[in-house]
């Protein structure tokens, strides 16, 4: 038995236990060894994190790592660093690096790289057909032995029924889920931002909120028919929040994520930003209304879990024209501040249930480890600073990519300290 | 001497009234200029500014060039083409490498909405918007709101039917805003295809021409690019005219004395009948005499040139 590490003193909130109480946490040997009161131990080195809020490691299930392929965007080593330092001791990274995740060869690569990195876990998404070409399905057997924990050939969507309801289908025997991103590739064709007043009067083509709603719809009844399990990415129009919402209630087994940014802002930020390019994402920010029933969809359930899309780009990438730039902004190194200033200091969800959206959930939706500090799970931890105030500040994240609408924000909430596997891998020096 | 607020020339939204009429009334002094035997004052004499068109543009460039050296200032003009820059510099490098001769003021025109607001986020220079993608062509409002002030004496209460393809017209979207800024009554009209979505709750919207014309006292139209038909915008050149064409018929619904204004250039028998361009009501080469005393205005209150000779 190896020497323990001992978290004194914090409130622990883990709401897989029900627990939001002023415990000790014992971590030892990669796991979660006891959690109790006044625990002492003569054998774990003593953190003492009075003032402060232990919860179950976060997971971030969307997160773009561009390795292999984009290593100017980023990489395992810089990704998972920046992850850590946002509170995330797990991410799951997309398949859309070049080449695309879409064998165990690839998988294995991703996970070597991970290993090698030493920082937050990676749990590597294979893509749901060759190429992400949408033409075969790729080998889900071989993905998920190689430890591929979910399928999606994000950045685009399945768009031909047929393939989605096989895909679907056949995935069931591997229990693995589909992670679809969600829009009508005819309707969103030369996009640039959401359709609307606002970018009718910026002069920027625009995309309809039925070319998200249309796709969910869809998957939800396939999802239906196949009895196969589909997550809906990036959830950001109200109709596709009433698309699931409808579905879980006749059963389908389907869930569905957000993102920080669609939760806080607006298409109205592409026009306060004068076409700054950090207001660019796919799906694009949304109207308000569609903002406020996404809000809804978290708070009632419907929306499983937040997760950022990380989407890391070059300087060059995003320092030019706003019809020409990448689509993305990054998300790991702000998205726990944004979450805990704009939404639980708001009242808008208790601190329990984000710690859920960033914890248990993604955890229960894609089957993983962790997610919950019961004796025997992960050791791994998010420990918050909910008095902390921070200014984002893109010059000082470990990303390589730069480009958020959020930079200057004043935040209130960060987290301090990430640990993985029983090691911490991140702490602010307080 | 009248004042300006800003320091770029972005678009029409963000300028109050009060510039507007500042720019207007500008225009109509240095419009005498032109009217000189020698077309030439010596205001913006040691001033450089750069001409950057990244689109074709005839008519603009050679009217900004015009006005920049009606009032002695020293220009260059530079014409990307947009073909050779997809694989060439970025905008940012062109901008520093221009920024690195310091110019005064940089004149651009751009295929893509908010280059100019890029622009001149980084460089120190003033921008003027000579048209940026769908978004906004301020000089060209600007004008059109001289030529109804020079035809009309006023702006306000005026009636003003914008006709055409309103979903990407920059033309469009200055002129609505400097219209209802200036107090004038705007209809918009055009196939429900190239309506933009929320357009309606700035000013009132038909399908229907009839309507439009009804009463004008003035009617805009905008070109029709005729790569939009192959967009499924609509089924036919033919149809467009029959249903949003500008025919003589349909002129007697205006007032009798109703101004027919075009920015150009004109697609004959698609939007606008020859009989109606070429008639007695078209302003349309007013338009264009105007522009070049507007954008004298344009540069002169931005770089702030001396008073205007006498
Ligand atoms: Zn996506």
């Amino acid at each position: 038995m190896s020497r323990g590490v001992l978290l004194k003193g914090g409130r622990v909130v883990d709401p897989s236990q029900g627990v939001d109480a002023s415990l000790d946490l014992l971590l030892r040997d990669g796991a979660v060894a006891a959690l109790g009161e006044n625990l002492a131990p003569d054998d774990a080195d003593i953190v003492d994190i009075a003032g402060l809020v232990a919860c179950p490691g976060f997971i971030d299930i969307h997160v773009h790592l561009r390795e292999p392929g984009y290593e100017e965007k980023e990489t395992i080593a810089t990704g998972t660093r920046a992850a850590a330092a946002g509170g995330f001791a797990s991410v799951c990274c997309m398949p859309n690096t070049n080449p695309v995740n879409d064998q165990a060869g690839i998988t294995r690569f991703i996970l070597e790289r991970a290993a090698a990195a030493d920082c937050a876990r990676v749990y590597p998404i294979g893509a749901v057909t060759k190429g992400s070409r949408g033409e075969e399905l790729a080998e889900y057997g071989d993905l998920r032995d190689a430890g591929c924990v979910a399928v999606s050939d994000d950045g685009r969507p399945v768009s031909d029924a047929r393939l989605m309801r096989r895909a679907l289908d056949y995935a069931r025997a591997f229990d693995l889920t589909i992670i679809d991103h969600c829009e009508d590739p005819r309707l969103s064709e030369k996009a640039l931002m959401n359709e609307g007043a606002v970018s009718t009067l910026l002069g920027l083509s625009g995309v309809p909120w039925v070319s998200e709603a249309m796709m969910v719809e869809r998957d939800v009844l396939l999802a239906e028919l196949t009895g196969g399990k589909a997550h809906i990415a990036h959830v950001s129009t109200a109709s596709a929040v009433d698309a699931v919402r409808r579905g879980k209630a006749r059963g389908v087994r389907v869930t569905a994520e957000a993102t920080p940014h669609h939760l806080l802002l607006t298409d109205q930020a592409v026009k306060d930003l004068e076409y700054d390019t950090s207001t660019k994402m796919n799906p694009p920010l949304r109207c308000d209304a569609d903002r406020r029933a996404v809000i809804e969809g978290l708070r009632d359930g419907t929306i499983d879990c937040i997760a950022t899309d990380h989407a890391p780009h070059t300087i060059d990438d995003k320092m030019i024209e706003f019809d020409q730039a990448a689509f993305g902004i990054v998300g790991l190194e702000t998205a726990v501040s944004l979450c805990l200033d704009r939404l639980v200091r708001t009242d808008m969800i208790t601190l329990g249930r984000l710690v859920d959206l960033f914890a248990g959930a993604p955890a229960r939706v894609l089957c993983l480890p962790g997610g919950t500090l019961k004796p025997g799970a992960p050791a791994d931890v998010t420990v918050l600073d909910l008095d902390r105030s921070v200014t984002v500040e893109p010059s000082r994240f470990l990303s390589k990519g730069r480009c958020t609408p959020f930079a200057g924000w004043n935040l209130k909430g960060a987290p301090v300290m990430t640990i993985v596997g029983g090691k911490i891998v991140f702490s602010v020096d307080r | 001497m009248t004042r300006f607020s800003g320091r770029h020339l972005l678009g029409i939204e963000p300028l109050e009234p009060a510039d507007i009429s500042a720019l207007l009334d500008t225009a109509e002094t240095l419009r005498e200029v032109l009217t000189r035997p020698i077309k030439k004052v010596p205001t913006l004499r040691g001033k450089t500014i750069v001409n950057l068109f990244y689109e074709a543009s005839t008519r603009t460039r050679s009217s900004f060039e015009m006005a920049e050296k009606a009032l002695s200032a020293d220009t260059l003009s530079i014409s990307m083409a947009t073909a050779s820059v997809q694989k060439g510099e970025t905008l940012l490098d062109t901008a520093r490498n221009i920024e690195a001769m310091q110019p005064d003021m940089i004149v651009m025109r751009h295929s893509s909405s908010g280059a100019p607001h890029f622009l001149s986020r980084n460089c120190r220079s003033a921008v003027v918007n000579a048209g940026d993608g769908a978004h906004e062509h301020p000089t060209q409002a600007l004008l059109d709101a001289f030529t109804l002030r020079q035809k009309r004496g006023r702006l306000q209460g005026l009636r003003v039917a914008i006709i055409g393809d309103l979903l990407h017209s920059r033309v469009m979207r200055s002129n609505l805003w400097l219209l209802k800024k200036m107090k004038a009554d705007v209809i918009l009209c055009g196939p429900p295809t190239l309506v933009p979505p929320g357009i309606e709750s700035l000013a009132p919207c038909t399908f229907r021409i009839d309507e439009a014309i009804e009463g004008a006292d003035a009617v805009m139209m905008l070109r029709i690019q005729l790569e939009r038909m192959s967009g499924g915008f609509f089924p036919s050149l033919r149809e467009y005219h029959q249903r949003f064409g500008l025919t003589e018929a349909r002129m007697k619904r205006a007032k009798n004395n109703v101004l027919i204004m075009h920015p150009g250039p004109i697609n004959r028998g698609v939007e606008i009948a020859s009989e109606v361009a070429d008639g007695p009501y078209s302003v349309i080469l007013d338009q264009v005499t105007n522009g070049v005393a507007v954008r004298m205005a344009v540069l002169f209150l931005l770089l702030g040139g001396s008073e205007v000779a006498s």
